[in-house]
């Protein structure tokens, strides 16, 4: 968060003397002009949009004509709380659970080398080296991670020249898990790096200081004050791994289908929207209430 | 003694991590270059041929011409209604300001797959066919915020006495925004309009339900490599993309410093 908390010298300046000369109502005005434009097109194309996704979520496919029967009803999520579509959406949450604590762990030294033990030329030269996956295009890394995980690919040849057993993981859940924590990674880096980087010194002297050991400091000092920014990367890699279908199509096996595929396979092949809109709510709700959780843990308060 | 071995074992695990975050990367861009069209270590025979084979290829050209239209429209859109956006919460002093902030950022907040969704429904209930005027809409929902993030965090660095002394000087509010605004926001304009259009050359996951029968380059790309055929085509063009995308992430990340390139803009807006 910016350290003037968004009041600015303008903002005081408009609050106090200087612009009560100008009429005030006619900088309501102006204000006014230029937020339409932008809420306009969210209202309209954004926030309309998805309440026109709701209440399609209550429409079905007529099965004789194969349009859009109109008439409300709760059949698709009838349908979603039976079959296959429980266990999709408990392998999908337990998948995003996954990525994100996996992450988290293995962004945590990392950002915290970065944030408060290197030098500020290493500092410069390791942000840039995050910018590159961080921005290298998402198909690329998945197909970096299809061509490494197959039969005979790179991690194949590599283990055979270490003279260890294949460890056949192209096109598995295994495959998904890595491939999703390889490209989600930068995203936990970056924001922790941020909450790290924003404790001051002061407080970690202090606690050395009253005698606290370096991992007493870690757990109740360092660890609380990082909790925004590890919330905050958590949302990127819970998020994203919820409503993704194209990393378990393309890196995954028979048995990878998550929320993402359910909705996309209704969608395009199979041609039934009520029933994918529906399927979209799930993720709506699951982020709902992460964010939620996330809130009651305080940690949007200290950002 | 055990602090420096803390240290190095920190040293080694950076190490560790920024090998897996460039090895793939690393492997795709030799595997391009590869003669054989099937991808096994050790490379033998190195070629530049299938970068002559994507070069000519009609249907990578046309998804490279619709993504590159695609991504300069929602680019101009978003820059547009971005910075609008950013003048006028920076002004607002009312409590709505957050409000409006969360309603910018919940297209990246929420997965994807969402807008796509909720934009599909509503062309298909107004009977809207989609085109490459539905994929720019969906890329604008999403680069809008990235726009308003870069503009808003200028924007509450400079000093307002700045705008108070060009006004106390007589200008009118169209000198003033031509010549202290503007100059101002300049490279924070610069650096958002590169971002947004690196999000939306590269996106898939939303275009996927807005775009029509025509294809974008990353709709060709899943398409090809789903399929499993002319995937050296494939290594060779995502290693095009991946240069093509890494040039504007590092004029803007030059422009504005580590700020606003990252996704730490989202914390600013859930605050």
């Amino acid at each position: 968060m910016d350290p003037d908390n968004g009041v600015t010298t303008l903002d005081r300046a408009e609050n106090g003397g200087t612009t009560s000369l100008r009429s005030s109502l006619g900088q309501r005005w102006a204000t006014a002009f230029l937020l339409a434009p932008p809420l306009l097109w969210f209202l309209v194309l954004y926030v309309s949009s998805l309440v026109v996704m709701l209440i399609t979520s209550l429409w079905s496919v007529n099965s004789f004509t194969q349009t859009i029967d109109h008439h409300v009803t709760g059949s698709n999520f009838q349908q979603i709380a039976m079959g296959t579509y429980p266990s999709i959406i408990g392998r999908t949450v337990l998948l995003a659970a996954l990525v994100t604590v996996i992450d988290a762990v293995v962004a945590f030294p990392f950002a915290y080398l970065m944030a408060r033990i290197a030098t500020q030329r290493a500092q410069r030269f390791l942000l840039a080296a995050i910018l590159l996956p961080l921005w290298a295009s998402y198909l690329a890394k998945i197909f970096a991670w299809v061509s490494i995980l197959e039969k005979g690919g790179a991690l194949d040849w590599s283990f055979r020249h270490l003279g260890l057993p294949s460890p056949n993981l192209g096109f598995t859940n295994g495959a998904v898990l890595i491939t999703f924590c390889y490209i989600w990674l930068p995203y936990m880096i970056v924001p922790l790096f941020g909450a790290l980087e924003r404790i001051p010194s002061s407080l970690l002297d202090a606690s050395s200081d009253l005698g606290a050991g370096s991992w007493w400091t870690l757990r109740h000092v360092i660890l609380p004050l990082a909790l925004p920014g590890l919330v905050a990367g958590s949302i990127f890699t819970f998020s994203l791994t919820l409503g993704d279908y194209v990393t378990p199509l393309l890196v995954g096996g028979s048995n990878s289908t998550l929320i993402g595929n359910a909705i996309y396979d209704n969608l395009i092949t199979g041609g039934n929207l009520p029933l994918a809109a529906a399927l979209s709510a799930v993720p709506i709700v699951i982020m709902v209430v992460y964010l939620l959780i996330a809130k009651r843990l305080g940690a949007f308060n200290a950002l | 003694m055990r602090r420096r071995l803390a240290r190095g074992g920190l040293w080694l695990w950076v190490g560790i991590v920024l090998a897996f975050l460039f090895g793939p990367i690393i492997v795709i861009v030799l595997f391009s270059f590869d003669k054989v069209n099937i991808e096994t270590l050790p490379i033998r025979h190195w070629t530049l041929s299938w970068y002559s084979v994507a070069w000519h290829d009609e249907q990578v050209r046309q998804a490279f011409v619709l993504s590159i239209k695609a991504a300069c429209a929602a680019t101009l859109l978003a820059l547009i209604l971005g910075s609008l956006a950013a003048f006028g919460v920076h002004r607002a002093r009312f409590f709505g300001r957050d409000t409006i902030s969360l309603l910018l950022v919940l297209p990246i907040a929420l997965p994807g797959i969402i807008t796509g969704v909720a934009l599909n429904s509503t062309f298909q209930w107004a009977g809207i066919d989609l085109s490459i005027w539905t994929i720019i809409i969906g890329h604008t929902t999403f680069c809008i915020v990235v726009v308003y993030n870069n503009v808003i965090a200028r924007l509450r660095r400079t000093s307002g006495t700045l705008f108070e002394a060009s006004s106390d000087l007589g200008a009118s509010t169209a000198q003033t925004f031509r010549f202290i605004t503007l100059p101002l926001i300049a490279t924070a304009l610069v650096s958002g309009g590169l971002l947004a259009f690196a999000l939306s050359f590269d996106e898939v996951i939303v275009t996927t339900f807005t775009a029509g029968a025509q294809n974008t380059l990353p709709i060709w790309i899943f398409g090809a490599i789903r399929l499993g055929q002319q995937l050296p085509e494939v290594n060779v063009v995502v290693t095009g993309v991946v240069v093509l995308m890494f040039i504007p992430i590092m004029i803007a990340a030059r422009l504005t410093g580590r700020d606003t390139i990252a996704p730490r803009s989202r914390q600013q807006v859930l605050n």
